[in-house]
C-alpha cells in the first residue's frame, strides 16, 4: 500500500466509520436521555431533496440505513424550512402527515421531536425523536436538550459528508483520483522523486501567485 | 403573473433635519403619552385588535382555514424571469403550515385584526435569504403596525441588509416581531435590539406573557403544547418559540387597536410594563 493509500484509507475510509459511530453514538443517547422508542438522523440530499436516513437507534435500527423519501412536506420539511425544532405530540390529528411514509419505515410514532442539523449556514439535516412514554408531560427544557444534542449529530454529519467528498476525490473518476493511482504504482526510489516533483511545481506556483 | 410594484428598500430617503430650530417645536408635538401607571387595563383591556393590520411573514395562510377567517390579502415573493425576487399577488395558500399555525394563533389572540400573508418560505431549503429580505421590505414599505416573523435566516452575508430592515422598519413605526431560535445558534433578525424578539413559557394563558431582563430573547410568550392551526382545515398539538411569536404579536395588536399612535419603543416599553413579571402590573 502506498503512503498515499495509507493516508486515504486512514484519514478519510476509517473517518467515515469513525463518524458514522459518532453519529450512531447520538442517537442512541438521546434515544436513552428522553427515554424514546427510537431515535434517527435524517441527510438532506439538496439536489434530489430527499431526506435520507444516516443513523437510527431503537426502532427501525438496521434496515432503515440509506432509505429515502421526499424532504418537501410533512414534520421534516417544516423544521427544515423553517430551521426552528418543532415538537408534535399527537401526529394522528396530523392530516399532512406521512402515514403512508412512516409505514414504510415499519414503525408508525404517535409523537415526535424534531430539529434541524444546521452547520454554521447550512441546514445539513434533521434529528428526530419518536415516541417519548406517551405519560412525560413535554418541558421547554428538553427542547433545549434536543438541541444541544442536534448540535453534536450536525458536527457528526458535517465530518461524514466532508469524509465522503474527500474520498469521492481521490476515488475513481474524482479530481485527485490520478494522484491517487500514480502514487500507488510508484515504486520506492521513484515515489521520492515524484513528491519532490509536486513540491517544486508546489513552489512554482506559489512564485507565479506572488 | 404580475408584479407588483416595489420600491427599492435600497432607496435613500429624504433626511430628517439633524437639529430642531425653536419655531419647529410646535410642528412634532407627539400625540400619546402614556399614563402615569400604565396597566393591562389601561394596554389592552377590551380589545379586539379591531382595524389593526398584521403581516405574517412565513409560508403563506391557508385559505378558509377555521381557525384563521379572513385573510384580507395574500402576496408570495418569486424569483422573476431576471432571477430577481419579486412580489405577486398569491393563491396558492400555506406550503408547509407554518405561516397558517402562526395566523390562527393571531386570530385567536386578537380575533378583529385584519391578516396579510406574504409568502417567502417554501421554495427551497436553500437561497431564501433574498426572498426574505424583499417579503421584509415589501412589508415596511405597506406600512403593517406589526410584522410577525417566526423565521430567522442563519446567514451573515445577510445579516447587514436585514439589520438596515430592521431599523428602517422601527422608525417608520412598523413593528417586527420575531421568533428567537430554540438552538444554540447565531440567526437573524431577533438579535436585534430594533425588534421584539419572543421566546417560549410553558404556562397555558395566552396572555401571559413576561419580559427577560437578559436579552437577546427579550420577552417570552405561550409556546408550550398549543393546538395551532393546521394544513387541511384542522389542528395539531405542537411547541416551539415560532408559535411564542404571534402570541406577543397578537398581544401587541391588541394594544395599538387602543393606542394606535404608538411608536415601536413606546410599544415595547408597555409590554415591558405590563409584562405578567413587571411588578405592579395589574
Amino acid at each position: 500500500m502506498s503512503d498515499l493509500e495509507a493516508a486515504v484509507a486512514a484519514g478519510v475510509i476509517g473517518a467515515d466509520e469513525a463518524h458514522r459511530s459518532l453519529l450512531q453514538a447520538t442517537v442512541e443517547v438521546a434515544r436513552a436521555i428522553f427515554r424514546a422508542k427510537a431515535s434517527s438522523v435524517f441527510l438532506l440530499d439538496e439536489e434530489a431533496e430527499e431526506l435520507v436516513f444516516e443513523a437510527v437507534a431503537g426502532e427501525g435500527e438496521g434496515d432503515l440505513i440509506g432509505m429515502r423519501f421526499p424532504a418537501g412536506n410533512g414534520i421534516a420539511g417544516w423544521v427544515l424550512t423553517t430551521r426552528q425544532p418543532l415538537v408534535v405530540d399527537d401526529l394522528s390529528a396530523d392530516t399532512r402527515w406521512s402515514r403512508t411514509q412512516a409505514q414504510s419505515t415499519g414503525y408508525v410514532p404517535t409523537n415526535m421531536m424534531s430539529v434541524p442539523l444546521l452547520v454554521e449556514e447550512r441546514a445539513l439535516g434533521v434529528l428526530q425523536v419518536l415516541d417519548r412514554p406517551a405519560e412525560s408531560k413535554l418541558k421547554l427544557a428538553e427542547v433545549d436538550l434536543l438541541g444541544l444534542f442536534a448540535n453534536q449529530a450536525a458536527i457528526a454529519l458535517d465530518l461524514l459528508q466532508r469524509a465522503r467528498r474527500a474520498r469521492q476525490a481521490l476515488e475513481g473518476e474524482g479530481r485527485l483520483a490520478p494522484l491517487a493511482r500514480v502514487a500507488a504504482r510508484l515504486e520506492e526510489g521513484e515515489r521520492d522523486a515524484a513528491f519532490e516533483l509536486l513540491r517544486a511545481l508546489e513552489r512554482v506556483l506559489a512564485e507565479s501567485a506572488d | 403573473m404580475n408584479a407588483i410594484e416595489l420600491h427599492e428598500y435600497e432607496e435613500e430617503e429624504e433626511l430628517p433635519a439633524w437639529s430642531l430650530p425653536a419655531e419647529a417645536v410646535d410642528r412634532i408635538r407627539v400625540p400619546v403619552t402614556l399614563p402615569d401607571q400604565v396597566t393591562r387595563e389601561w394596554a389592552l383591556g377590551g380589545s379586539t385588535g379591531a382595524g389593526v393590520r398584521v403581516c405574517v411573514l412565513d409560508s403563506g395562510i391557508e385559505r378558509d382555514h377555521p381557525l384563521v377567517g379572513r385573510v384580507d390579502r395574500s402576496v408570495a415573493v418569486v424569483r422573476g424571469e431576471d432571477g430577481e425576487p419579486q412580489v405577486i399577488e398569491d393563491d396558492e395558500g400555506d406550503l408547509c403550515g407554518h405561516g397558517t399555525a402562526c395566523a390562527g394563533i393571531i386570530r385567536a389572540v386578537a380575533p378583529d385584526v385584519e391578516l396579510t400573508s406574504v409568502r417567502v418560505l417554501g421554495a427551497g431549503y436553500t437561497g431564501g435569504g433574498e426572498i426574505m429580505l424583499r417579503g421584509l421590505a415589501w412589508a415596511i414599505e405597506e406600512g403593517f403596525p406589526i410584522v410577525n416573523m417566526s423565521l430567522s435566516t442563519t446567514r451573515t452575508k445577510y445579516v447587514e441588509r436585514l439589520h438596515e430592515l430592521a431599523d428602517r422598519a422601527y422608525f417608520r413605526r412598523v413593528l417586527l416581531v420575531a421568533s428567537a431560535h430554540n438552538m444554540p445558534v447565531e440567526s437573524f433578525p431577533w438579535r436585534f435590539a430594533s425588534v421584539i424578539s419572543v421566546g417560549s413559557h410553558e404556562e397555558p394563558d395566552p396572555l401571559t406573557f413576561y419580559y427577560n431582563p437578559s436579552p437577546p430573547v427579550e420577552f417570552f410568550g405561550r409556546g408550550l403544547d398549543l393546538d395551532v392551526a393546521w394544513l387541511g382545515g384542522g389542528t395539531l398539538r405542537c411547541t416551539g418559540n415560532s408559535f411564542a411569536t404571534p402570541h406577543i404579536a397578537a398581544i401587541c395588536a391588541l394594544v395599538m387597536a387602543k393606542h394606535p399612535d404608538l411608536t415601536p419603543f413606546q410599544l415595547k416599553s408597555v409590554l415591558y410594563q405590563t409584562a405578567s413579571n413587571a411588578e405592579g402590573a395589574a
